[in-house]
């Protein structure tokens, strides 16, 4: 067994387990750590594959950005995940079964019969010198210009229906206006009250 | 890879939406409350301008381009102006909607003008990679649209059920996509259809993979057993947005329907053709008996579209060009059928609360006859009686079917369609038959006037004068 492979079956016990805790663990902040344990390492079986840029945004975009993101909301929200793990174990064996039966009909429909490397030939391997990332560029913004943009347009929808979902104006929050702040007056802060001056109250009394 | 100035011009449609759609956020930001109609106005004039273009593209030929991701052909040019022209009038009662109800803000018609533009995507697709794209474009912007009404505990739920069933379609669907990639080692439609004619036996993977396909149209159309989806979403989102999603988004599926089955994979046609038939005659049994049992009107038009999209089925399956051009025939003029249904909702709603109760049809007559004479032209239409344009929509589908000898399937449907007439009919009984609830005069506004005659006198007209539609959707198909 090459070294390769050794790696290989590494990765992928480490990404099974991972990925199974992630729906077993009860604390919210623990399964967020094993999600970042399930990229990462599936970050490492695409190196494998050749697919270094891929890997690289996985970890930089997905554990750098999107996890340390999420595990805000997880303490901000402070949610408090049993209720909503109640029928978990009532329908887990009910659930594994039927995942079961799907996966065992699928097999025998189809089996790796069709997909294995007697069928579909294996790819190349590319020298040091080969440069992902450019070939990559050298589609991206050329064959897949298409696609690409449509994909920008689904990311601006999806910031659209953010903002529309999410922005209110509730009367009673108490917010800053930078410009009002700014542009205040003194005559604003300050009120002079002019009165007219009263005698001190019981200072005969002590003389 | 080098765009030519044709190119560019067969994908002015495209880029014409998205440069507007930009535009008018950008103008409903800045001008806010103040110009409330400059978006409306605008969203309506970049629509009208877009179906001009598109219509004007119909008779150019057929032309794959950006690396085979796009085509234009007549079918897509036909398909997009009549998406365009149909969400003009959804346009025209949404903002009657916003005007009496509130709610529904200017972001409506940016959401609804990428919906669009996610159509036309997924019409003019020529590979697995832009149907799917297309699709969750106008999937995002309609699950948003949805869930526009935060503080209705029903529309959260609506568009929460959607979300999730919509999510899944998709996964169902890009599993299927996945597997006819591993077979064919291609996502363009044009050589997966190649690979396919090539092999002389049908290979198992492959209809493995057109099983996760079927599944996923299904769900997208709301066909029987995939329809659970369809009923809580329409009653649970605001009509102006109900009236969307049931009306444009149809055509659309069509022609997803269109580029996956019948273009990619026409030599399975044997395969899928059973599995069509089992969900169109499900849903014309379950949309046509449940519609009958629902009191909420927007409840009972979402069983009746679930039996429509049986219909549309029908004329897919039958695997003949007079079947798809029967079935985009039908398609197109149930849109049109369905926003009316719709606005005629909006148009007895009163400020502050919807008419979707079948009690509010009551004495429409006594109230005012000449809509309840064009919900009379809807509902005749929706039912298929003569000379409204739903008697020829479901008479050439029915020919369609027979001619390709299944005539069982077409006595299926037409005993169907016999039990759905039952509700249709309730309404007009309701609207002319029986004392009004309440004799509060209606609030209507001119333009929702317009667009109600309009959109009915158009029922009618094109069920006097069905031919002009009928050989275009012939013509784009030959």
């Amino acid at each position: 067994m090459d070294i390769e492979r050794i790696i290989f079956w590494v990765f992928a016990v480490i990404l099974v387990f991972a990925a199974g805790r992630v729906i077993t663990v009860r604390n919210p902040v623990h399964a967020a750590m094993h999600l970042v344990l399930a990229f990462f390492t599936c970050a490492g079986l695409w190196l494998l594959l050749e697919a270094e840029f891929l890997a690289i945004t996985l970890v930089l975009v997905y554990v750098g950005a999107v996890m340390v993101l999420f595990l805000f909301v997880v303490m901000m929200l402070d949610i408090n995940m049993s209720p909503l793990r109640e029928g978990f174990v009532r329908y887990l064996p009910l659930g594994v079964i039927i995942a079961l039966v799907v996966f065992s009909e699928m097999f025998a429909v189809v089996g790796v019969k069709y997909f294995g490397s007697d069928v579909i030939a294996i790819p190349e391997r590319h020298g040091a010198d080969y440069s992902n990332v450019r070939e990559l560029g050298s589609v991206l913004y050329t064959d897949y210009v298409y696609p690409f943009e449509i994909a920008s347009v689904i990311l601006l929808v999806a910031i659209i229906a953010a903002i529309a979902l999410t922005m209110r104006k509730r009367p009673g929050t108490k917010s800053q206006n930078v410009a009002q702040q700014v542009a205040v007056k003194s005559t604003d802060r300050v009120r002079v009250v002019k009165m007219m001056s009263e005698e001190k109250q019981g200072s005969s009394v002590r003389d | 890879m080098i765009i030519t100035l044709t190119e560019y011009l067969l994908l002015s449609p495209e880029i014409f939406i998205l440069t507007m759609a930009c535009l008018i956020l950008v103008v409903e930001a800045f001008v806010g409350d103040r110009y409330r109609q400059a978006s409306y106005v605008l969203a309506q004039l970049t629509l009208l301008v877009a179906a001009f273009i598109s219509g004007s593209l119909i008779d150019n030929e057929a032309l794959v381009m950006l690396g085979g991701m796009y085509v234009h052909d007549p079918m897509a040019a036909l398909l997009k102006t009549s998406v365009f022209l149909v969400t003009i009038g959804a346009f025209a009662y949404a903002r009657s909607y916003m005007t009496a109800q509130g709610g529904l803000r200017g972001e409506y018609y940016v959401l609804g003008l990428f919906a669009v533009l996610g159509m036309q995507v997924m019409i003019s697709s020529h590979s697995l990679l832009t149907v799917y794209l297309g699709l969750e474009l106008l999937s995002l912007s309609l699950y948003a649209m949805v869930a526009f009404d935060r503080d209705s505990p029903t529309a959260s739920e609506a568009a929460m059920k959607y979300f999730v069933l919509g999510a899944l379609a998709s996964g169902m669907l890009l599993y299927g996509m996945s597997m006819l990639y591993g077979a064919t080692g291609s996502l363009d439609i044009a050589t997966i259809a190649d690979v396919i004619s090539a092999q002389g036996e049908r290979s198992l993977v492959l209809v493995f993979g057109l099983c996760f396909i079927v599944v996923g149209l299904a769900f997208k159309f709301g066909a029987v057993p995939f329809h659970m989806w369809v009923p809580d979403v329409y009653h649970g989102a605001p009509t102006a947005v109900t009236l969307f999603i049931g009306s444009a988004p149809k055509i659309a599926a069509f022609a997803m329907a269109m580029r996956l089955l019948a273009e990619s994979m026409g030599g399975l046609l044997v395969d899928w053709q059973g599995m069509l038939m089992i969900l169109a005659v499900l849903s014309l049994a379950i949309g046509n008996v449940v519609a009958i049992a629902q009191t909420n009107m927007k409840r009972m038009l979402a069983y009746s579209t679930i039996s429509h999209v049986g219909f549309l089925m029908l004329g897919i399956l039958s695997g003949t060009d007079s079947g798809y051009s029967a079935s985009m025939f039908y398609a197109i003029t149930y849109a049109l059928m369905a926003i009316g249904g719709f606005g005629v909702i909006i148009l007895l709603s009163r400020s502050g609360e919807e008419a979707d109760q079948l009690d509010d049809f009551r004495g429409l007559n006594d109230r005012s006859p000449w809509f309840a004479l064009m919900m009379l032209i809807l509902m005749f239409s929706m039912a298929g009686v003569p000379p409204t344009v739903g008697f020829y929509a479901k008479l050439a589908v029915l020919k369609a079917v027979i001619d390709v000898d299944m005539v069982w399937l077409a006595l299926v449907a037409v005993f169907f369609s016999i039990i759905g007439a039952f509700y249709y009919i309730r309404i007009i009984k309701l609207m002319y038959f029986d004392e009004p609830v309440t004799d509060a005069p209606l609030k209507i506004n001119t333009d929702l006037q317009i667009a109600v005659s309009t959109n009915s006198l158009l029922v009618l007209g094109l069920g006097l004068f069905p031919g002009a539609l009928l050989a275009l959707c012939n013509g784009v198909l030959a």
